[in-house]
């Protein structure tokens, strides 16, 4: 197939349609914005439905509104529009709906900086808003995942009712790069035959709620949301491994902190030294035990954890996995300020001359 | 034997948790009625609120969404955008609506969405115990304003259907109380008129009913109903705040 020059931002609201999505609900902000323009564009001409909301909050219970009423249903945001979405994702999340939400982050807190960042890893696989629930993350790490992710998500978000988020640092936001498009697999999906299209002929009305008064009815749902929880960490895990077989040294990365160490890795085997990096591509549920059995392997003696946050966050995951087995190194900086390869290279050999 | 009286087939048997002399069960049976009798019930698909009427899903016998604490009409937004052709409503209490929720009542009536609103006005939070709503009046107690409520230190009462009345998008606002026979009558007309009006893609559509609420008022029923008269109604004057002839509606 021939490739195509697209913006990271237009490239997912494109793949959004292609994936069948029937309405997206936005606002702006930076550097997500090129999401709700192309759809206000593009989504109405395959038939869909925009609407530009009056806030993050209004767009994802928009969101709530069409996939309850059977709807694919998509919108999209950057990190402090995302925290403005945090009490819809509980209620869709409670309410076990199917919708596809995309960060496109920036550093933060607060309004931090428009410049990429990573500093939502937290809110995206902790659940940003309140109770227990959980939301499947996936992270691409260049536009042509991106693409494909955003593709695949509203298959995944079908399938288990449950939201799907698509994280990405600005950059592959803002990126143009040559994509190719993919048929993605599709999964067999059960009919929506929960939601709310108007009783008709059903002996029975549907109804979308979150709400249980009798604690032990709550407890029972909450039981039922954790057994779907436990079946993606079954089904749903993905990372993937580069030069990690004999590696002394890992690097744990995702988006486009792990495309730069990539390159760092290059670097460091042609001096030599024996560095592999491990990317989580589901954020949640993380590749927990794939990671695991790197820290008890003989030849991997440190990792060295690199996100765009000062203090890291997906480090915490990196050391539940590695159970203390290894050390974990952190290299950070905050939204705005690249790693780079120099930097990880120097990470990689201080965290190697440690051990030796 | 003939039938004179029967309970809607709008309304599920699910018993009614309101206390004594809420008029939140008069208002759903008008609801109900109409949407029976406009062959819409089959088709409608709702959205409740937080606050007392936070059950009526289990109450009206559609399709129905329980919304965030005031986010039915950004929820009805999306429901009804994707299905142009069924009736949908929300049902949505003071503080749900003329508090939390003022940004997605006023956005969706800006934008003219087709949907109706029926707003339960009571001049008070109910199910969290009397508290001050922005629709209770300057001397009205309530726990927190256990004097009264000031102009000084909360501003004078909000008036929604006037408010919303200002905006395009809204094509037909009438307040309406359920304290008679006679206005009872009213109120289901205004209520059906709003359906027909929604179902004829002429705008937005608002339904204001200045409601009692006897547990937190520290009233009995029938104290409570002269109350609503005699101060209630001076402040929010019934009748047709707003109703744009068909022909000039904004048909999208």
């Amino acid at each position: 197939m021939e490739k195509e020059l697209w913006k990271g931002n237009e490239a997912i609201a494109e793949a959004a349609i292609r994936a069948g999505c029937d309405c997206f609900f936005g606002y702006p902000i930076t550097p997500q914005s090129e999401v709700p323009e192309y759809m206000s564009a593009h989504l109405p001409k395959a038939g869909g439905v925009f609407v530009q909301s009056e806030s993050e909050v209004a767009a994802i219970n928009m969101v709530y509104g069409a996939a309850g009423a059977g709807m694919r249903a998509m919108t999209s945001s950057s990190s402090p529009g995302i925290s403005l979405k945090q009490e819809g994702i509980s209620y869709i999340a409670g309410a076990e709906l199917p919708c596809v939400i995309v960060n496109c982050m920036r550093g933060g807190p607060g309004l931090g900086t428009i410049q990429p960042g990573q500093g939502d890893y937290y809110q995206a696989t902790r659940g940003g808003g309140n109770g227990d629930y959980r939301t499947l993350v996936l992270s691409p790490s260049n536009v042509q995942e991106a693409v494909d992710y955003v593709q695949e998500a509203f298959d995944i978000a079908d399938q288990y009712r449950n939201p799907v988020m698509v994280v990405m640092d600005g950059l592959i936001g803002q990126m143009m790069e040559p994509i190719e498009w993919h048929e993605v697999p599709k999964r067999d999906l059960a009919p929506k035959d929960w939601a709310t299209t108007g009783r008709k002929d059903r002996d029975h009305n549907n109804i979308i709620n979150s709400l249980y008064m009798d604690p032990e009815e709550c407890d029972r749902h909450n039981d039922h949301l954790a057994e779907k929880y436990a079946a993606m960490e079954k089904n749903e895990v993905r990372w993937s491994e580069t030069d990690c077989d004999d590696a002394e040294v890992v690097i744990t990365a995702y988006g486009t902190p792990a495309r730069i160490a990539l390159t760092a890795i290059e670097t460091l085997r042609s001096e030599g030294l024996k560095v592999g990096l491990f990317r989580p591509i589901t954020l949640w549920p993380f590749p927990e035990e794939a990671l695991r059995k790197l820290a008890k392997s003989d030849h991997v003696k440190a990792f060295v954890d690199v996100e765009m946050s000062s203090t890291g966050q997906m480090i915490d995951d990196v050391r539940l996995a590695v159970e203390g087995r290894k050390p974990v190194h952190y290299l950070g900086h905050a939204g705005g300020v690249m790693p780079t390869v120099e930097e990880m290279v120097e990470a990689a050999k201080k965290a190697l001359k440690e051990v030796k | 034997m003939a039938i004179v009286y029967e309970k809607s087939k709008g309304l599920t048997d699910v018993e009614l948790h309101y206390c004594p002399g809420c008029n939140h069960g008069i208002i759903h049976k008008l609801v109900a009625e109409s949407l029976v009798e406009l062959g819409l019930l089959d088709d409608a698909i709702g959205v409740c609120p937080v606050g007392c009427s936070v059950f009526a899903y289990k109450y009206f016998n559609c399709d129905m969404q329980e919304a965030a604490h005031g986010r039915a009409p950004a929820v009805a937004t999306g429901i009804k955008r994707t299905h142009p052709h069924q009736a949908v409503f929300t049902y949505q209490g003071d503080g749900d609506l003329a508090s939390i929720g003022a940004a997605e009542i006023v956005h969706a009536a800006m934008r003219g969405e087709k949907f109706t609103t029926i707003f339960v006005n009571n001049a008070i939070y109910g199910m969290t115990g009397g508290q001050m709503a922005p629709t209770t009046l300057i001397g009205q107690k309530a726990t927190t304003c256990q004097t009264g409520r000031t102009k000084e230190q909360a501003g004078m009462p909000i008036r929604m259907a006037e408010m919303l009345s200002t905006l395009d998008g809204c094509v037909y606002a009438e307040r309406v109380c359920v304290t008679d026979i006679a206005n009872i009558n009213k109120a289901k007309k205004a209520i059906k008129k709003a359906f027909q009006k929604q179902m004829n893609g002429e705008g937005f559509t608002f339904i204001e009913v200045l409601s009692t609420c006897p547990t937190n008022w520290g009233m009995t029923p029938l104290k409570a109903v002269d109350w609503l008269k005699d101060n209630m109604i001076p402040y929010y004057p019934l009748g047709v705040i707003k109703e744009v002839a068909p022909e000039n509606a904004e048909v999208k």
